[in-house]
């Protein structure tokens, strides 16, 4: 899975970790679950219309607030293909590429790119294209590494096939 | 080139001579945390790596304290699955409901955290142990099950903000005064990917307690950790709790910050953070006629005895508004009792506000003081996100214990100064 390709969901600032997955929904950690909830209480109707595929853009600070995993693993399971932001807090950064979540930092293509655009993108070349627009954008690519461990689903798996290796 | 206190740390654990700002390193822990909520999914990749025994029995601690006393049966299941985890591991620092606390206040009550130690916790507020001159920084749960099972964790090495305190706080003025002063300066993620390492004169007017406070809420800043220099009053406390020797590390006279910022702690008024970000923080003076519905006194930034106290001084003599529920929640069982034995309770009740036993509750909308749509809460908690303590309409004020504990009086946002003898 070295390529995404879907339509844009688009939000704003400091999207943080409650709305993504609210407290509420946290007595469980069971993927489906959380998948529900995803992003409920900033777009009560991404949960309907989100599709295998489909890529977030926000601004700055994507994923603050708590270092609840269960954010990206919501997203994740929603389908989402991968979140291209301006900034990501740290946490959340960390949790994602931990379990395997693809995300891109690129200003440019966060200003340019509009809610419902068709945009691809290539991991290991870094590569952001608005289909709707003809738009090219340029995000840091990434290392071998990662792109392995998130082709493994996330670190569990990349220590595990590091291990099978052995 | 020299380091900062963070670096310092970072390279002790690591076992190198010196590190860089942006440089990845591998580094020991000395502590791995986790809660009913991140425990979970933690233990599930544990299990995953097919690795028997966690590295250190004695270095993870787990604290059922999010939704607990268990709320509803989900979060029964999450802390069956933690508690059985601890037993079958022989986890020495488990903490079942009679000992539990909320984590952040309870580890270094435990004396878990010393001075120069290397803390994770699956936790975000796991950066409060920089009030101990220790790093601290909250992971995801894989971190978590990674360090569990080797002990170790990379991170890359943060650049730092400097801030410089001078002068003493005033009357009222706290350390929650002062962190939400300085989120509301340089925003939700004004510290991004940085430390913020604190120093400077006006440190020793501080308390261990306003120091927690202030460590607490470096996340809100967007920072990797919130750090204290060590002195006197930080070894009067770790004397007092833990029993490891303090390793004192400090910054290198000719140590890069990315930048300074001074802080006259004399000239900060008492803070008040607006919905719906930490950063949106407005001075009591400037507030105008904010009527509330709620009133939670507790939590890890602000459930401490000397919050406790502070909030007593005020309430003492006074009733609650006749619209408001006032609910204090002191943060660990030995806090509890504390208040307790100094006759807290008693001016908390005869004022009309209820007592409960530690939990994070109401902190992230669990439970013990939900807000229905419209409603509006002082609290003295870390976030005020959309929905965090309830309704997506309802609205969270964060404040210190003395502005929640007079707007509790007045039914509105209220300076503690107004409140009569
Ligand atoms: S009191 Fe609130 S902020 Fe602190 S650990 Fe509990 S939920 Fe998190």
């Amino acid at each position: 899975m070295m390529q995404a390709k879907g339509k844009v969901f688009k939000y704003g600032d400091n999207v943080d970790t409650d709305v993504i997955i609210p407290a509420r929904y946290l007595n469980t950690s069971v993927h489906a679950e959380l998948a529900k909830h995803c992003m409920e209480d900033i777009d009560s109707t991404f949960v309907q219309n989100v599709q295998d595929g489909d890529i977030i853009v926000a601004q700055k600070n994507f994923g603050c607030g708590s270092s609840r995993e269960h954010a990206p693993i919501a997203i994740k399971a929603s389908g989402v293909s991968c979140v291209i932001a301006k900034t990501f807090a740290r946490i959340f950064y960390r949790n994602a590429i931990n379990i395997g979540l693809p995300i891109l930092e690129c200003p440019q293509a966060c200003d340019a790119i509009s809610q419902g655009d068709v945009v691809s993108v290539d991991f290991s070349t870094g590569t952001i294209v608005d289909e709707t627009t003809g738009q090219r954008f340029q995000a840091e690519p990434f290392p071998p590494f990662m792109q392995e461990l998130i082709a493994a689903g996330g670190l569990a798996g990349y220590i595990a096939k590091q291990n099978e290796k052995k | 080139m020299g380091m900062t206190m963070t670096q310092k740390i970072l390279a002790a654990h690591a076992g190198l001579p010196s590190v860089r700002a942006g440089q990845l390193i591998m580094a020991d822990l000395d502590l791995v945390l986790g809660n009913d909520i991140t425990a979970p999914v933690a233990i599930g990749e544990f299990d995953k790596f097919g690795c028997e025994k966690v590295f250190d029995r004695d270095k993870v601690a787990l604290v059922p304290d999010h939704f607990t006393p268990n709320k509803d049966i989900k979060a029964a299941e999450q802390c069956k699955c933690m508690r059985s985890f601890a037993h079958s591991q022989e986890i020495t620092n488990y903490f079942e409901i009679g000992q539990m606390g909320v984590e952040h206040a309870l580890l270094p009550e435990k004396g878990l955290v010393g001075a120069g130690d290397l803390v994770i916790g699956a936790d975000s507020h796991t950066c409060t142990y920089g009030a101990l001159g220790a790093f601290s920084t909250g992971v995801g749960s894989t971190d978590m099950a990674c360090g569990m099972a080797t002990g170790k964790a990379w991170f890359k090495v943060p650049s730092a903000i400097r801030f410089h305190l001078t002068g003493k706080p005033g009357r009222h003025v706290g350390g929650k005064d002062v962190i939400l002063h300085i989120i509301g300066m340089i925003g939700v993620d004004g510290a991004l990917y940085q430390s913020m390492e604190f120093e400077g004169p006006g440190v020793a007017s501080l308390s261990m307690d306003d120091r927690f406070t202030i460590a607490n809420m470096a996340i809100e800043a967007g920072a990797k950790n919130g750090i204290f220099p060590v002195d006197s009053q930080t070894l009067a406390y770790l004397k007092e709790h833990c029993p490891k020797e303090p390793k004192v590390y400090e910054a290198d006279s000719d140590a890069e910050y990315d930048r300074t910022i001074e802080i006259d702690l004399g000239s900060i008024r008492p803070t008040v953070a607006f919905p719906h970000l930490p950063e949106n923080t407005k001075v009591i003076d400037d507030v105008g006629e904010v009527k509330i519905d709620q009133v939670v006194i507790g939590s890890c930034t602000n459930g401490r005895i000397s919050d406790l106290r502070v909030a007593a001084d005020i309430l003492k003599g006074h009733s609650v508004a006749p619209w408001v529920r006032c609910i204090v929640i002191p943060a660990t069982q030995k806090i509890w009792k504390q208040a307790m034995d100094e006759g807290l309770f008693t001016i908390f009740i005869d004022a009309g506000a209820i007592v409960s036993t530690p939990t994070c509750g109401p902190c992230l909308g669990g439970h013990m003081g939900i807000l229905g749509a419209g409603e509006r809460a002082v609290s003295t908690t870390n976030r005020n996100f959309v929905g965090r303590m309830g309704h997506v309409e309802s609205e969270v004020y964060l404040a210190s214990p003395a502005v929640a504990a007079a707007s509790a009086i007045t039914g509105y946002i209220a300076d503690p100064e107004k409140i009569g003898k």
